[in-house]
């Protein structure tokens, strides 16, 4: 029969193996799905995967999507690495765009450079005012960060949904639950002419970079790395682990807020109520696929943004609900913690013993 | 009597050519070896020489590459050590595996094969452990007992299944030299009933005192088989090492300089419900002395260095001074800034992080030493630190960039006080020095503290191991249940009173003194 047996040394191999088989399987189950559903596997895989960016106006959407991913990823793999388990960049992303819009509006019909980056400050700067409840909580009362920011993420959600119906909402605007459209000095340049991308991507490169130098080449990350690892030996070498948690917190917080920014600032050009498309939830899926490495991360975020106008596509021409993009981003997540346990564990033949 | 009186010519056991080959390393080169009935047969060896490889093969826990296992004359395959149990071999290892909030009779139940009524198996305790001279009460939960009673319900687990061999590894390194004895006498009697013993150990003077027979390995392979008692532990020692024992360089120590270390009236109860509470200890350590601590593990050594070290600091702030600056409530980081360096008995998890290179490991304590700017690794410097470390310590590991849990015990040891004392704190605090490193490694990394010393550092070591300290320090001093003894200059002072005093024996000299001053 079959057993699992622990490895004696756990395999470097499999451990960046294991974010590719889960893609695999996740093609895989991809195509059962299609076919359970009565349609041509072959038809839906191209349909998902193939059509979305077979032109440059689809890559340039696909990028657009990633960047948010790429943003709040980095940041929340700062913390895992040092076990700091924000689950929250949602809410944080929310909070981020709250503040970037609260800066537009008040700046409506003014114009020059000072308003963007006024707006990039308030983005970061909400993302950490949210991100910083759990931290303190966490270093103060030793709560729990991983439901304290969890469940600010409906806050948050609540929160925006008040405002776009009331402080925020747009004088003209019929009462629809949005604010007004932000002028052209709140709104993100766009870099590929007939496209959506804009300069937000450049920003989600930089953060990949920055967040690369922190955690490889700072002595900051390499103290995060060392609790993460070995807990006793970061207090043993006097790292103050309140300094981690809020590190490990704020940057998340920072780097989503930022993502928000860019959303309201880029393609939306106003706040709803759905100012997030699930980006913080998706990330957490990135930055565990990217074994929370920047380099992965970009790669990582790149598949996830595929998932989604996939998902889209699927809507339009296959006849079945977008949510077909939670489907497939669970599917990942599963097959990842699945082979996961393999960097651990083997698979071995054992002949049944008497 | 002779040592041999017991032992007869029945073969009990006999190994042929046995080979053990890790992917690294050649833990067994064909080792051979024949145990007879009633005979303790001593595999003596440095760390590392294969000694637990060999008997883990014997116990079933490992299965040889090589060679023939032959138990009664008749060749078997040891699959695992249920296996090996019902053909009669026990064994106790040096770490313990009991549980510690069941009772002693609890215990022993799980270790047996069947599912016995507990009633009498706590009465077949009791014969056993009255007719071997190991005294225990079943019913006492095992948290509460010291490690030699410990250890003598992991002997009694052995003699309930009727051994024929019983496995020692390492048994007298968590025991006073009183309970040592006790425990010889013990083995004594069972060879004298034809129980066969494999003693393992590197303490040449128990050997001698013990065994008919030692079979010495050194790197894998037998380097020569010899009757102890005809012995002299400097030969022994030379087949063990392949050359004489170093001794360290001691020397009176040179001028004392002003207090680095002082602990006032310092009490902390345990947080941990199995721990050990400090209680008002007391003492002064200057620049240019070694003060060693000895006891028993379990009695507040690891109490007393997590509160030193800062990882569980104090609410007194006055209760420590470090260079002569209050840091009783001071974490980690301040004490390492005040001067202070720190070797704690964990070496991985806690000295080290498994998963990180040594040049990595070097820069978790040792980045004070210019391996900084701005905030970023300086990864040229890290990796010299590190390179000079594995050099002058003589580490063997593939080189800077290997991670820390492929080194063995010993060597990560020898890192880990190198990173140290490279540092050339002004106050080291050290446990355990040379746990799990080879006799050749432990005298140098001895005379380095003792060099280290010289050259002004106040170095306080805390040791299970009786003849270290004796070696190495300035000062002795006993732990005992969360209180230090009197401290005493080490002319003054000898082995037996340290070990008398290990079981907290100079509280009833104290009181006796104080009633005959009333």
């Amino acid at each position: 029969m079959l057993r699992l047996e622990a490895r004696a040394e756990s395999s470097a191999l499999m451990s960046y193996a294991s974010p590719l088989i889960a893609v695999v399987l996740m093609l895989i189950g991809g195509l059962l799905l299609f076919s359970v559903l009565g349609k041509n596997p072959i038809e839906g895989f191209r349909i998902f995967f193939i059509n979305p960016v077979s032109d440059i106006y689809g890559v340039a959407e696909l990028l657009l999507k990633a960047t948010p991913l790429m943003l709040c990823a980095t940041g929340l793999a700062i913390g895992f690495r040092a076990n700091v388990w924000n689950i929250g960049a949602e809410g944080q992303l929310i909070a981020g765009s709250i503040c970037a819009s609260a800066v537009a509006l008040y700046f409506h019909e003014q114009e020059g450079v000072h308003i963007l980056l006024l707006m990039l400050l308030a983005g970061g700067l909400g993302g950490m005012l949210w991100a910083a409840i759990p931290a303190f909580l966490k270093t103060r009362f030793n709560t729990n960060e991983i439901l304290v920011s969890l469940m600010l993420v409906y806050v948050a959600q609540l929160l925006v949904s008040w405002l776009v119906y009331g402080p925020m909402m747009d004088p003209m605007g019929f009462n629809f639950p949005q604010s007004r459209l932000f002028g052209d000095s709140a709104l993100l340049p766009i870099m590929i002419e007939g496209t959506r991308l804009n300069f937000a991507f450049m920003l989600a490169l930089a953060g990949l970079l920055a967040g690369y130098v922190f955690m490889f080449r700072s002595f900051f990350g390499f103290q995060m790395q060392v609790a993460g690892f070995a807990r006793d030996a970061a207090r043993y070498a006097g790292f103050s682990a309140k300094r981690m948690i809020w590190i490990g917190m704020l940057s998340g917080g920072a780097m989503a807020g930022i993502a928000g920014m860019s959303e309201v600032a880029g393609p939306m050009g106003q706040i709803t109520e759905h100012v997030s498309n699930n980006y913080g939830f998706a990330a957490i899926i990135v930055a565990f696929v990217a074994r929370l490495n920047p380099v992965g991360i970009f790669f990582a975020s790149l598949l996830m943004a595929l998932l989604y106008l996939g998902g889209e596509q699927a809507q339009q021409y296959m006849n079945l609900p977008s949510s077909i993009s939670n489907v497939f981003q669970g599917m990942l997540l599963i097959f990842l913690l699945g082979s996961d346990v393999f960097i651990g564990y083997r698979l071995r033949w054992k002949e049944a013993t008497a | 009597m002779t040592a041999n009186a017991s032992a007869t010519d029945e073969i009990r056991l006999e190994l042929e050519g046995i080979s053990k080959i890790y992917p690294s390393v050649v833990a067994n080169d064909s080792v051979s070896l024949t145990v007879r009935r009633g005979e303790i047969h001593a595999v003596l060896g440095e760390n590392g020489a294969g000694k637990s490889t060999l008997m883990k093969m014997i116990y079933g826990v490992t299965r040889p590459d090589a060679g023939e296992i032959r138990w009664q004359g008749e060749v078997v395959q040891v699959a695992n050590p249920a296996q090996a149990r019902s053909l009669g071999i026990g064994m106790v290892f040096q770490h313990f595996s009991l549980f510690e909030t069941l009772t002693v009779v609890e215990n022993v139940a799980l270790s047996l094969p069947d599912k016995p009524d507990l009633e009498t198996l706590a009465q077949r305790i009791r014969e056993v452990s009255e007719r071997y001279g190991l005294p225990v009460d079943p019913q006492r939960l095992v948290h509460a007992l010291s490690v030699g009673e410990r250890q003598r319900v992991e002997i009694i687990c052995c003699l309930l299944q009727d051994p024929k061999l019983l496995i020692m590894d390492e048994p007298t390194s968590v025991l006073t030299p009183q309970a040592v004895r006790k425990l010889f006498d013990t083995l004594r009697q069972l060879a004298a009933e034809g129980c066969s013993i494999l003693y393992i150990s590197h303490k040449l003077d128990e050997i001698q005192e013990l065994c008919h027979v030692a079979t010495v390995l050194r790197d894998g392979k037998v380097t020569g088989q010899c009757i102890p008692a005809d012995e002299t532990p400097k030969s022994m020692a030379s087949l063990m090492i392949g050359k004489e024992l170093p001794v360290c360089q001691h020397g009176a120590p040179e001028q004392l300089g002003e207090a680095r270390l002082e602990l006032k009236r310092l009490t902390q109860p345990s947080t941990d419900p199995f721990g050990c509470d400090l209680t008002d200890i007391e003492l002064q350590l200057r620049a240019g002395e070694i003060l060693g601590i000895a006891g028993v593990s379990g009695n507040g050594q690891q109490e007393l260095l997590y509160a030193l070290s800062g990882e569980k600091p104090l609410l007194d702030n006055e209760a420590i001074r470090i260079c002569d600056q209050p840091s009783g409530r001071a974490l980690p980081a301040a004490r390492r800034l005040a001067g202070m360096g720190f070797v704690p008995e964990e070496r991985l998890g806690r000295g080290a992080v498994p998963q990180m290179s040594l040049a990595e490991n070097a820069l978790l304590t040792a980045h004070p030493d210019g391996m900084l700017k701005r905030g970023l690794i300086r990864f040229d410097r890290v990796s010299a630190f590190a390179a000079k470390c594995i050099d002058d310590y003589n580490v063997k590991c593939g080189g800077t960039r290997s991670v820390a849990r492929s080194l063995s015990g010993g060597n990560l040891q020898k890192f880990i006080m190198g990173r140290e004392i490279l540092l050339a704190p002004k106050l080291l605090v050290v446990a355990q020095p040379t746990w799990g490193v080879d006799v050749g490694a432990a005298a140098f990394i001895r005379q380095r503290l003792i060099d280290l010393r010289n050259q002004g550092t106040a170095i306080l070591v805390i040791s299970e191991e009786l003849e270290e300290l004796f070696e190495i320090s300035d000062r002795i001093a006993v732990i005992a249940k969360g209180r230090l003894s009197p401290i005493k200059q080490l002319a003054d002072t000898n082995i037996d009173e340290i070990g008398l005093w290990m079981s907290g024996m100079w509280q009833q000299d104290e009181a006796s003194a104080e009633v005959s001053h009333a």
